[in-house]
């Protein structure tokens, strides 16, 4: 074993890890803000509604997240050369960096998958809850404020750690596109080296300890928050 | 009893049918296709000057040898764990990877280039890209090149996996620059897309980095199978056989091939 490299791509390792928390945490964060909405049209929409929320969670849960990253990283940005003008006046936005893409990529997909959840989760609140709320007088807002969402949500939180677990186990594949995440990273160490298991190791070391600080964090929520089971 | 016979039979026909399909020397390249050196068509065949190249040598060494595809940046060490027998995929013989690997002789050469926006500064120096997008193919030579030359004179870098992906950059105008092999890059310029660019200029030389030329990579242990390449490789040049490769890809003046006699 040979671990002299450590000290020289440690911060390398930081700024790589740093990419990934950011990827994951706002993606989670977002991704479940947008899965409200999704979830709800799905189960309470018109039928316009219902149909683009259901077509976008089976597009998100029907394709491989690597497939859906590349569509819109060099799929769009095959797309530039094509659009007259845009060199010109949208520089900014073809020089937007990889990071940005990876970043909806991840969000998106998340809201995909927890809309889907949530679907199940705000069909599953019983009938006879909605109802006494309407027979206070609540109107229909309110309902989903005070009554249904919670509710859906606290059904929601036990399996919310699973998912953000899964998001981050998936975190390795902004590696394909130009970004320096932590596999990124661990790859160039790797290339410099020329060492394959120390740095893999490293690597795998450090997935387990994020996957056990987000066990413990949702068990912290959950042992906080009363869900009948 | 029976149930060990039969297991027994099992594994001498697993045995005997691996053999068969083991060939006699493995050699490693690019997994991500390296056209016009290495590359896989749709049928999953290879072709390609460096495959028919390693044909070429190994019938000099009368060996049956086969290509298998491996990620370019894990290249070096799966050739260490004995994945396979040797590389054979544009290895640019630099200081660095000789520390690790032996190295055959030089069987092409190919110089390193910038290629930019067509009409770009053709007399450039490193602080011409102060500012400017790099894109690099990641774990090459010339990656490091760029990491050495241009990024302490404000170049920003990014790095991919293939090839394939940078050129699909600067098409995209995502990066400015691309410092690459020149006779690898050939296929996309010559391509309709690739007319919005050219070859500004070979890169000043560094040896230690980008190294004398492309050889075949062996363990270092490996002294006999050296020995017997070096030799395939003279015969091969000798018989002219780089040189038909070059004129049948049309690489002919891109790249020096391994000398005659």
């Amino acid at each position: 074993m040979r671990w002299e490299w450590l000290p020289k791509y440690l911060p390398n390792l930081m700024f790589g890890l740093g990419i990934t928390l950011q990827i994951l945490v706002i993606s989670v964060v977002v991704g479940f803000l947008l899965a409200i909405p999704v979830g709800l049209s799905q189960v309470n929409g018109s039928r316009f509604s219902k149909t683009i929320a259901g077509g976008f969670c089976s597009y998100i849960r029907g394709t491989p997240l690597l497939t859906q990253i590349w569509l819109l990283y060099y799929g769009i940005g095959s797309l530039f050369p094509l659009i007259p003008g845009m060199r010109e006046n949208y520089m900014w936005l073809i020089r937007l960096d990889a990071y940005w893409y990876v970043l909806l990529a991840f969000t998106l997909s998340f809201a995909g998958y927890e809309a889907e959840i949530m679907r199940g989760a705000f069909l599953s609140v019983p009938k006879g809850e909605l109802e006494a709320a309407r027979a206070f007088g609540m109107n229909s807002g309110k309902v989903l404020r005070r009554v249904w969402l919670p509710s859906a949500v606290l059904k929601v939180l036990p399996t919310l750690a699973g998912e953000v677990i899964g998001q981050l186990k998936s975190t390795p594949l902004i590696f394909t596109v130009p970004v320096m995440d932590m596999m990124s990273v661990t790859s160039k160490i790797r290339q410099d080296t020329y060492l394959t298991y120390e740095p893999l190791l490293f690597l795998a070391a450090i997935y387990l300890i994020l996957t056990f600080f987000i066990t413990r964090l949702f068990a912290y929520f959950e042992s906080y928050i009363p869900v009948r089971r | 009893m029976k149930r060990f016979k039969t297991l027994l039979i099992a594994a001498a026909a697993f045995a005997a049918f691996s053999s068969v399909a083991m060939a006699d020397i493995v050699f490693g390249t690019d997994a991500a296709p390296y056209p016009p050196f290495t590359s896989q068509n749709a049928a999953g065949e290879w072709e390609g000057w460096e495959y028919e190249a390693m044909l070429g040598v190994c019938a000099e060494m009368n060996e049956k040898c086969t290509m298998v595809p491996i990620a370019w940046d894990g290249i070096i060490p799966a050739l260490l764990e004995k994945k396979f027998d040797g590389i054979f995929g544009s290895m640019a013989m630099n200081d660095k990877r000789k520390l690790q690997i032996n190295f055959s002789e030089m069987y092409y050469d190919s110089t390193t280039v910038v290629i930019g926006p067509k009409g770009g500064e053709k007399n450039f120096t490193p602080e011409t890209f102060n500012g400017k997008t790099i894109g690099i193919q990641a774990g090459t030579s010339n990656a490091n090149y760029v990491e050495k030359y241009y990024v302490p004179t404000g170049a920003i870098v990014k790095a991919y996996k293939g090839q394939d992906e940078v050129n699909a950059d600067l098409l995209a105008g995502r990066i400015d620059f691309i410092v690459a092999d020149a006779v690898a890059l050939k296929p996309f310029l010559d391509s309709s897309e690739g007319a919005c660019c050219d070859v500004l200029g070979a890169v000043p030389m560094d040896v230690a980095i980008l190294g004398n030329g492309v050889g075949v990579g062996l363990r270092k242990e490996d002294t006999a199978l050296l020995e017997k390449i070096n030799a395939a490789i003279k015969a091969f040049a000798n018989k002219g056989g780089f040189e038909a490769l070059s004129k049948k890809y049309k690489l002919e003046g891109l790249m020096l091939t391994a000398a005659k006699g």
